[in-house]
């Protein structure tokens, strides 16, 4: 059975007299249990397709059933099913945490006692315990965010939307974030389909990633699939010798899938496997008599893989650095009203 | 059924956060009686040389803060509005089944509320300084200060979540407001107009509103002054909510 099943989504808006194309035919399918990280460049329409899955903007056309329900004749049924959390959260400073997630525990009419009962089991699950009375602004950014996830999990959907769960989180707060995320999914079998813009996080929590990009899926893989067809390791060597002797033994070996003298004079080498293409050529250089000064390895990132497919960063933004606000995305937000 | 759960769920949320914060508190009950003490003697006096008792002058100026409190009190929601959609909780909200109807007048819900707490503040204060007036009168006249709140809070709403920008919405609710305000004879009776102000004045709603609300707290109930005046009100506010319903229905609002 496929949780989401989305056919040829289209959406359009309105700029004046031009028609812009933010999303043009999307198709997805998402299974039971899985988490999808869902990439893209910014105004590639990623943001545009997660408000459709989740009922914030009609599609114009194409259709899609999540959990079962029809997202164009039954938007309600689907609210339901689903737990959306957006970017920038939506809380309230002033509210207190607890009041928040009593509030829409009722909103999903959910009784007041089970109500109660649900609030605690999220405070404890997500480690909010001892902060239910406190105001939401004085919260700290990790927990503001668990607090925001909480607040989309009150009535159990079979699937939770993440749109950027981690961004400007602290490194600790986001390996605590993806620990409960990937519990999400092995305790309660919650599907998950999140935005991000870290390849280490589609890494450590995706089992796929879809990539769009002009308004269409581009790619569609496992995270270490992706980066090993489209992104590679590169090793920069600074060879105590003479690095273009250096270029040519190492160019003769079988991980290695190019080298090239820097203009400073380094050697960059580019690897199918860095960990171990990094001791292959310390030995051949040590064997041939030449010495390593320093050694750096790049991890291909996301943007490595976006710009080998779609020929831009994933952070490019020609607009400069979009606004805090709930739809970012240029396009949207200034015609979407 | 399900809707008013809805509504009251919206109105509570929104109540509970207003009456946790003390400075949201203090206006409120500093304004009504800020008008009275600050303003009240001056009008008063100012009647009472062109000949109107001092009683008759307390009717007149009580009604006309009624509606001043009820259209700088509601006009603003729209500012409230704008922060909560910029800071996703207008979103967050639609997500859930909650029905659309329900965030707005659940929302505006909490000012009339406020606003029958300040005028009955105000009218409480204005006893001791002189006023006597009908008391079918002066609740009749907060019926249709009520439905005025409810009328201009949904219409502030609607003009928000369509402007989005507190740097617009100020200057046109302050650009619509005032002339309406100065027509209505809010701060002096229209009858010490010249003959065309008058007849201007007679082209906007809230003087009907005003002019009724002081023949209620003169006594005048049932007059046909009074009747138009409750159906002016009525229609602002049916207008007005349908308007917000539909701002809020809308997909991307």
């Amino acid at each position: 059975m496929t949780i989401i099943e989305a056919n040829g989504l289209t959406r359009t808006f309105r700029a004046g007299r031009q028609t812009v194309a933010a999303v043009r035919g999307v198709d997805l399918r998402v299974q039971p249990g899985e988490i999808v990280g869902f990439l893209g460049p910014n105004g590639a329409g990623k943001t545009t397709t997660l408000r459709m899955l989740t009922t914030l903007l009609q599609p114009t056309s194409g259709t899609a059933r999540i959990a079962g329900a029809d997202l164009r004749t039954a938007p309600r049924e689907v609210r339901r099913r689903i737990g959306y959390v957006a970017q920038y959260g939506g809380t309230d400073p002033s509210a207190l945490v607890d009041e928040e997630l009593f509030l829409q525990a009722r909103l999903y009419r959910i009784g007041t006692g089970p109500a109660g009962r649900r609030v605690a089991a999220l405070l404890a699950q997500l480690d909010l315990g001892g902060l239910g009375s406190r105001p939401v602004g004085s919260l700290s950014g990790g927990q503001r965010r668990r607090l925001d996830i909480a607040l989309g999990l009150v009535h159990e959907p079979q699937i939770v939307f993440l749109d950027e769960p981690t961004a400007g989180l602290d490194p600790h707060s986001r390996n605590n974030l993806w620990e409960h995320i990937r519990r999400l999914r092995d305790e309660n079998g919650t599907t998950v389909f999140l935005t991000t813009h870290y390849l280490d996080e589609a890494d450590a929590l995706c089992d796929r990633i879809l990539v769009i990009d002009h308004g269409r899926i581009v790619a569609e893989d496992t995270p270490a699939n992706l980066k090993r067809q489209l992104a590679a390791d590169v090793l920069t060597v600074d060879v105590a010798g003479d690095p273009d002797a250096a270029r040519r033994l190492l160019a003769g070996l079988p991980g290695v899938r190019q080298a090239a003298v820097t203009g400073t004079g380094g050697l960059q080498v580019t690897l199918a496997d860095g960990e171990q293409g990094i001791i292959d050529v310390i030995t051949t250089l040590a064997g041939a008599g030449l010495g390593v000064r320093a050694l750096q390895l790049a991890r291909p990132s996301l943007d490595d893989v976006f710009l080998t497919l779609t020929g831009r960063g994933l952070r490019d933004d020609p607009n400069g650095p979009t606004s805090p606000i709930p739809t970012t995305e240029g396009v949207e937000h200034v015609h979407a009203r | 059924m399900s809707m008013l759960v809805d509504i009251l769920l919206v109105f509570q949320r929104h109540a509970r956060i207003s009456l946790r914060s003390p400075i949201w508190i203090i206006i409120g009950i500093s304004q009504p009686v800020a008008f009275l003490v600050l303003y009240g003697p001056l009008m008063t006096s100012t009647l009472s040389i062109t000949g109107v008792p001092a009683e008759r002058a307390w009717q007149t100026y009580v009604p006309g803060v009624l509606v001043q409190l009820s259209l700088f009190g509601s006009a603003f929601v729209g500012f409230g509005v704008i922060a909560e959609w910029r800071s996703g909780v207008i979103e967050r909200l639609r997500v859930t089944p909650v029905s659309r109807v329900a965030l707005l007048l659940g929302r505006v819900l909490r000012d009339v509320v406020l606003l029958l707490v300040q005028a009955v503040l105000l009218i409480a204060v204005a006893i001791p300084l002189g006023l006597r007036a009908s008391v079918p009168g002066v609740l009749a006249a907060l019926g249709v200060v009520m439905l005025l709140s409810l009328g201009l809070a949904c219409l502030s709403c609607a003009l928000a979540l369509t402007v989005k920008s507190e740097d617009t919405l100020g200057p046109t609710l302050n650009t619509g407001l005032m002339p309406l305000l100065l027509l209505s004879g809010v701060m002096l009776p229209m009858s010490f107009a010249p003959r065309w102000l008058d007849l201007v004045s007679r082209l906007t709603p809230f003087r009907y509103i005003v002019d009724g609300m002081r023949s209620a707290f003169q006594g005048d109930v049932l007059s046909t002054t009074m009747l138009s005046t409750a159906l002016i009100a009525l229609g602002i506010a049916v207008l007005s909510v349908l308007l917000g319903v539909r701002t809020y229905l809308r997909q991307s609002a």
